[in-house]
Parts: C-alpha cells; structure tokens; sequence
C-alpha cells in the first residue's frame, strides 16, 4: 500500500517547522511515523506535506534537574522504557512505554507523536494526565504549556493548533513515599488497551495517603481520570478494602463501546484493572 | 519530487532519488533487488519487513525511505558472513521454520534481541518476539532457535 503523493519538508529546528506548518494548512508533523505512516497507507488520511521533526536536535533526549524531568517530543518508547532517569523519577511513564506496541513499533514510536495523535486506546495518554504532566509547545506565534488535563480534547483531538509543535513533556519527579503502576488489558491482536489504569498514590509519613491519581485509557473518547476515587482514597489507610471500596462507586459517565467492548464491559473492566492498578502502586509506595 | 538519499545498505554506500513517499521495504524490495525481505500484512503488525536500521529492528513497511536518509540498514541478505550468522544457523539446525515467509523478518528480530539482551529467559524470547506473526510453527522450535543461538553466541 502507497500513501497519497505528499511534499517532504525536513526542518532543522522548531522554528522552521511551525513556519513550514504555517504556510501549509493541510500539513502533517512526522515523528516516528507509526501512527501517521499507517493511516497514510490505509488512506484514511492524506496530507498535502509532510514536516519530518524526527532531526531537530533540540526534540530529543531527556533530562533531569531541580526536581523535574523533561522528555524531548522525539523521544522513543525503548529510550523512555530503559531511561534510568524514567525509571527513578517518573516510572509510571517507563512501565506504560515498555507495553506500546511491539519492539519494533517502541524503537520508532515518539512520545510526542503518541501525546499528540491522542489515541485514547494508546497507553501514554492516561501516564501523562496521571503524573500531570506539562506539555510545552510551540508555535508561529511563540511558546505555551498546556497541562495533560486541557491537553486532551476529544477523540484523537488535542489543544495544539494546526501550526504547533509538541516540543518537550515535563513531569514532576515523583515525590518519597510515591508508588505507582499502569496495568493493561490488552486486545490480543492489535495490543491496544481495551482498558489501561494508570494509578499513582503517594502515603505520608504516618502510612496514610496523602495524594493519589487513577486514569484510565481505552474506556472513553479520551484518557479520563477518575478523580472521585483519587479523593475518596487521600486519607484513607490504603488497605485493600479502602481500595476496593473506593473503586466500587467509579462511573466513567462517556465510555464507550465498539465492536470489540461494550461501554458496559469496559466500565466493568476499569474497576477491575484499576483496583489491580491501585493496589500495586500501593505495595510500591 | 524526488529526494536524493544516501544509506548503507549491507555495507555498501547506495545513492537514490525518491519519491517521498516511497516506503522502506519497497526500496530494499523493488529499487535495490533484496527481496529476502517480505511484505506480509503491510499494517506494521506481522513484522515479516523487520530489517535493522542503524542497529534497531524496525518494520520497514512503516518508514518511508526519506527517513532512512543517512542511515545504516542491515538485511537477511546482509546477516551472513562467509558463513550463516549464528540465529540462521540455529534456525535451521532447530527447524525454526516452514513456510518460511516471516523468517527473514523473525530472524533479523532474533539479532536484535540478543544484541540487547544476550541471555534471554522463554518468557523473554516470546515477548521480544511479540512483534513477529508466524502461522506455522507455533513458535516453539523458534523459540529453541533462539536460545541454541544465545548459546552458540556466547561460546
């Protein structure tokens, strides 16, 4: 299969991609392309040009300081999963890189890419609302940070507008006492999540949770967090049955079903994976 | 529009003009003759195109060959050296195939897996394989290819 015939524009810094998507309206940003390069294929989508950011310098590598990481928009699915950095400071992020996909698809996929198609059935989606994470763009007319919870929009529809750049995720280290898990229920053939939590609680110095996130991927049209168990569990002992009860009473009013799960199954599915989600980030805290 | 790229493919310089959408595997297949690479579902799922670029096992039918522009690619063709690499040796030895279709791809997978991880557990050989589709063998005589290759690697 052949994409549509396309122009190719291979900028070497932000600046000259956002003028490129500027002056193109019907352009794409390429990143690692397997999102993109698929749908181009199936002819679900076909581009006027494409922008290729996949060089620019200043979209890749990762870095640490003053509290905070900060992941290039060109970073890999392997390198977050592997990152050291990852590991220590965000590791809810790591553990929802290492299960996209295939090897091969974590060796070409981007964050950036992954964060700005917004496929709510990809794993990334619900890490970032989860760890709140910020996401720095940039466009023709300057620089803004958008937070994960205003980022995501609709269905593969994000805030960016048509000439920004996802250029960096920022995630604050997780703070002592954090422990956190994304758990999956995948769909056999393709991996997607027909469900994934990611839960992040944090306990306090007398055990009792002092803060906690569950988000869940693959149940609506975007990665949604469910923060009514979030704030019936701060307080609270953390104890299994403190979990199950707080999970028991989650309702995720837009989820949706297709061919492959009724919104029913996957709303079954959320407190099921969440609670396993909750009480392994609990065990790790 | 054609783009003028350079690559390394099995070790010898290749100079192209393409068309930006001219994808990968269709390079290596139609432009540059190496046909050991297959095109199976085309969706970026069976992984049968798997070819290394730049060291990394990615599924060719997913890359456009713009973006391998300056890059170093490693066919089945490019794998043996006077003599078969030690996974199509193992491969063969463990009768890690039938029909044949996904093993240039599933072997060119095998080398990276073990480039990264030399020693790996079943449980890790089948999960690092989860990229590549084969329809015959139930995956079991692969997965003893892979681990009589880990051995013959580490001598």
């Amino acid at each position: 299969m052949y994409p549509s015939k396309f122009d190719y524009h291979r900028p070497s810094s932000v600046q000259e991609a956002v003028q490129i998507l500027s002056d193109n309206p019907d352009a794409k940003v390429l990143a690692g392309g397997h999102s993109l390069i698929p749908v181009m294929k199936l002819r679900l989508a076909a581009p006027a040009a494409l922008v290729d950011i996949g060089r620019i310098d200043a979209l890749q590598g990762i870095s640490r300081s003053n509290g905070s990481l900060s992941i290039g928009a060109c970073v890999t699915y392997n390198e977050i999963a592997n990152s050291a950095d990852v590991q220590a400071a965000a590791p809810l992020l790591a553990e929802a890189a290492g299960q996209i996909g295939d090897r091969q698809v974590r060796y070409r996929g981007t964050i950036g890419g992954n964060l700005s198609h917004a496929d709510p059935a990809s794993d990334l989606p619900a890490a970032a609302l989860a760890l709140d994470a910020t996401l720095h763009v940039t466009g023709a007319s300057g620089s803004r940070s958008v937070s994960a919870s205003d980022f995501f929009v609709d269905l593969m529809m994000t805030a960016l507008q048509p000439d920004e750049i996802l250029t960096s995720v920022e995630i604050a280290a997780a703070a002592a006492g954090t422990g956190s898990a994304y758990v999956k229920f995948e769909h056999p053939a393709s991996g997607y999540a027909l469900c994934g939590a990611a839960a992040v609680v944090t306990r306090g110095a007398g055990g009792s949770c002092t803060g906690a996130s569950l988000c869940f991927n693959g149940v609506a049209s975007t990665a949604v967090s469910a923060s009514g168990v979030a704030s019936s569990l701060v307080g609270s002992d953390l104890s299994d049955d403190a979990i199950v009860s707080a999970v028991s009473g989650l309702s995720i009013p837009d989820a949706t079903g297709d061919m492959f799960a009724s919104a029913g199954y996957r709303q079954e599915l959320a407190k099921s994976i969440g609670i396993q989600a909750l009480l392994t980030a609990r065990d790790r805290a | 529009m054609g783009i003028s790229i350079e690559l390394e493919v099995n070790g010898a310089s290749v100079s192209k003009e393409v068309e930006p959408r001219l994808l990968l595997a269709h390079l290596l297949r139609e432009e540059l003759g190496l046909t050991g690479t297959k095109i199976g579902c085309d969706t970026s799922q069976c992984g049968s195109c798997t070819i290394l670029l730049d060291g990394q096992a990615v599924k060719s039918c997913t890359v456009l060959a713009v973006q391998a522009d300056g890059s170093e690619i490693t066919t089945i063709e490019g794998l043996a050296n006077g003599e078969y690499h030690p996974v199509q040796q193992a491969f063969w030895d463990n009768h890690g195939l039938q029909c044949g279709f996904c093993t240039p791809g599933m072997i060119i997978s095998c080398v990276d897996l073990l480039s990264t991880n030399p020693q790996p557990s079943e449980d890790e050989i089948r999960h690092g394989l989860e990229g590549n589709l084969c329809r015959c063998t139930g995956y079991h005589n692969i997965v003893r290819a892979v681990q009589d290759a880990a051995e013959t690697m580490n001598g």
